[in-house]
């Protein structure tokens, strides 16, 4: 059996399996397992590219997720009334000036020599700088949260079509603006925290994935906090609204002819629109990292990643191409984030969890097999299957366990709820057992 | 202008709680500190040891309360914490030698260790959501003040009242029992000086008879048990919730960090860093800067640098800012 035959045999096992639930369980599960899937696939190559290419160790892909959600926020939804005339300008004015500070700090650092007078001046800049901030900044956001908090109390987006509902080509856009975004943010802490070694860099991205949800969190101006914010905007025409397509005569039509009531041909239909689109976002991506993995670039990257002396010695500049890598994978994981939050229809920022969007992200890479594009989709199909169904699994697993034990016992009822944990232990022994077994993957890297 | 006061209000509500938190962090950051010097690798399990070590011990403290067996004015906890030790111990040996064991005879990369103990975090967090249920788990018990904020009032007749917690002045008298043990183990006996040998130069310790496979061993026993009890420390203090322990791991490791990563000195005396920043930067300053100014310059606002919501993000500049300027932690850590 060759290389290719193999690995389309992975594939048609894997789109095997999510067909199957489709048959078995439904085809709703089944179309939810492979929109999320293509969103994992997406976070799967952000993370390839850092880990497989470049040897980068970043533990921090859920911030870069949750920053990508943001920016469909800030983009896609429509504007709140007289925001930004009551304290809109004044918060970018506050986030400016402290900005100003920052880098009046850093020139002070590089200009003035070493001592006693630079250290001074960097408080005293620190300190001041601290309380114009928080003086412009407080009464501007406050300002902002206080208009009509129950729906909103942010800024809100750029929405300004009539019909927000209707504006499809900007939550495109907006999906590009959280690539954007998270590529800013992974510029910011690369230039700061690139340098360090391996383990002192996944502490790094840990901590700033913990704080940019901490902002998201508390920052109620931005994007409502833990509020969370409802009703994003759709992709359309791609992607329709349920209501309407089952008033429209024509769609009516069209699900008759297919034997689907209104309902679930309506639900179908939104989800499959969804699925094109990812379906198209994902081939684009997969495709521009296959030419950069072949390019020269791309045996740049990985020969700095296998010795960064020796490339560091041929004149490469190592640093550099980190920090470019680093910015590219973040963006690609902000894409992904920002899809995600549109099919989800809502932010809430309180979901974000580690386990969830940044260890789970790693181990599909790693069974799939690091340093192969290929693989960290199939990986990300794969594990994404898994991670919904063993939980059905566990629950069936379960009850033929707990057969013999009364019902109504403790241990029993205790064994059936606790079934839903088991979708950690499982991710953690897959991962362990393809790491000693199968260190590369299921498709290894070439 | 009430220095006395001022000085009461900023114990009770600074540095009583900095000090216990401290203590349970610099605990928890001698564990991944012994893990980095002896196995060099960064355990990101390390988080979910302790809340494997504190689940056991509250299971435990239920069984005993069930029977009937309580420690007077102190925590049941406190008598379940030799068991859940053992515990924790049996587990940690468990997964070396079956998952860590592999990878040291390979001579694998450290990073590769660290994806590793990702695995195993996966692995213990979803065991202690398996056996105890993600929720919060309350099981302190015993006197809940040492002095209450009622009682030192009418002791002193200041405004202000200092409560201490029986869990609080537990924490750090049972951290400095922990630490002590710790120090005299390893400077003192014959194990803990081959421990040391093997952090410093492993090949030389190899050559003048030490056995590796029972050092690491005794590393892991050490980090369970150091593990368990600031993770019973901390629940005690706060209360029991396997998320809360994850998210611990970002503290716990800045402080080892910024101390210096496998420097133990280093760990403690980070940890206190870490506590101490992220409680005065994430307090509201009013009620004390209230007693100090003259009352025509009393703050109007709270006076709170950050909303404590923060609180990691103040651990996590500390541990850039030491990062960029010293490397290596402030006390001269190892670099594998």
């Amino acid at each position: 059996m060759t290389e290719s035959v193999k690995n389309t045999l992975l594939f048609v096992v894997v789109a095997g399996l999510i067909l199957l639930s489709g048959f078995t369980q439904s085809w709703n599960t089944a179309i939810l397992i492979l929109n999320m899937g293509l969103i994992s696939a997406i976070m799967a190559i952000g993370v390839n590219l850092q880990w497989g290419f470049a040897g980068l160790f970043n533990v921090g892909v859920m911030g870069f997720v949750a920053l990508g959600g943001l920016a469909v926020v800030l983009v896609s939804t429509p504007p709140t009334p007289g925001a930004w005339s009551s304290g809109g300008y004044g918060i970018v004015l506050s986030l400016l000036l402290g900005a100003a500070t920052v880098v009046a700090c850093v020139l002070v650092a590089q200009k003035l020599p070493k001592g006693r007078v630079q250290t001074l001046s960097i408080i005293g800049i620190l300190v001041v700088g601290f309380f114009i901030y928080r003086a412009v900044f407080d009464p501007s956001a406050a300002a902002v949260e206080a208009i009509n908090p129950a729906v909103a109390g942010n800024l809100g987006g750029l929405n300004f079509c009539t019909e927000a509902r209707y504006c499809g080509w900007l939550v495109v856009l907006a999906w590009f603006a959280g690539g954007l975004l998270a590529a800013g943010a992974a510029w910011l802490i690369g230039k700061t925290a690139l340098g360090l070694r391996s383990d002192y860099l996944a502490i790094a991205t840990l901590g700033i994935a913990e704080i940019i949800i901490a902002i998201m969190k508390n920052e109620d101006w931005l994007a409502r906090g833990v509020k969370n914010v409802y009703g994003i905007p759709r992709p359309y025409p791609v992607v329709g609204y349920e209501v309407e397509l089952q008033n429209d005569p024509g769609f009516l039509t069209r699900a008759d002819w297919f034997g689907l009531d209104p309902v679930t041909a309506s639900t179908l239909s939104v989800k499959l629109g969804y699925s094109l689109l990812f379906t198209i976002v994902l081939l684009a991506l997969l495709w521009m990292a296959q030419m950069a993995l072949k390019s020269p670039w791309g045996r740049m990257m990985r020969a700095i990643r296998d010795n960064e002396v020796a490339a560091e010695a041929m004149g490469k500049d190592v640093t550099r191409r980190h920090l470019q890598i680093f910015v590219l994978g973040s963006a690609i994981c902000g894409i992904a984030g920002a899809m995600m939050t549109t099919l989800d229809g809502q932010l809430t920022p309180g979901t974000y969890n580690p386990l969830r969007f940044t260890f789970l992200v790693w181990v599909m890479v790693i069974v799939g097999g690091s340093g192969n594009n290929f693989g960290a989709v199939l990986g990300a199909f794969l594990i994404w299957f898994l991670w919904i169904q063993v939980e059905p699994i566990g629950l069936w697993l379960m009850n033929l366990i707990t057969l013999g034990l009364p019902d109504g016992s403790a241990l029993k009822s205790h064994l059936i709820d606790s079934a839903a944990h088991m979708r950690l232990f499982t991710m953690g022994l897959i991962l362990l057992i393809v790491l000693r077994f199968s260190p590369r993957g299921l498709i290894p890297e070439k | 202008m009430d220095l006395l006061n001022a000085l009461v209000a900023l114990a009770n509500f600074v540095l009583v709680p900095a000090i216990a938190y401290g203590s349970q962090l610099a605990l928890g950051a001698l564990g991944v500190t012994l893990i980095y010097g002896i196995l060099r690798f960064s355990n990101f399990a390390h988080g979910d040891t302790m809340a494997f070590g504190a689940m056991i011990a509250v299971l435990v403290t239920w069984g005993l309360q069930a029977v009937g067996v309580s420690f007077g004015p102190l925590p049941t906890a406190l008598l379940a914490l030799p068991f859940a030790i053992l515990g924790c111990i049996v587990l940690v040996l468990i997964t070396d030698r079956l998952v860590y064991r592999f990878y040291r005879e390979q001579k694998a990369k450290p990073v590769i260790l660290v994806i590793v103990s990702m695995g195993v975090m996966f692995i213990m967090n979803g065991l202690v959501r398996f056996i105890i249920g993600p929720d919060d788990q309350r099981f302190s018990d015993g006197a809940r003040f040492l002095i209450s904020a009622r009682d030192f009032r009418a002791m002193t007749g200041l405004n202000e009242g200092l409560a201490i917690r029986t869990s609080q002045a537990l924490t750090v008298v049972v951290a400095v029992v922990a630490v002590a043990l710790l120090f005299w183990f390893l400077n003192k006996t014959r194990t803990g000086k081959s421990m040391r040998a093997y952090s410093d130069n492993e090949d030389l310790a190899l050559l003048s008879g030490i056995n590796p496979e029972r050092v690491v061993m005794i590393t892991w026993i050490i980090v369970a048990a150091l593990a368990t009890t600031a993770g019973v420390l901390y629940g005690l203090d706060k209360s029991f919730k396997p998320f809360v322990y994850f998210q611990l791991l970002l503290p716990i490791f800045a402080s080892a960090i910024v101390g210096g990563l496998g420097n133990p000195l280093g760990a403690i005396a980070g940890g206190f860093i870490i506590a101490f920043s992220e409680v005065t930067i994430t307090y509201a300053w009013k009620k004390v800067l209230t007693y100090i100014a003259p009352e025509s310059l009393a703050p109007s606002g709270l006076v709170q640098f950050l909303s404590t919501d923060y609180k990691f993000a103040v651990s996590f500049v500390i541990l850039l800012i030491v990062l960029l300027f010293k490397p290596t932690g402030l006390f001269k850590g190892k670099v594998v």
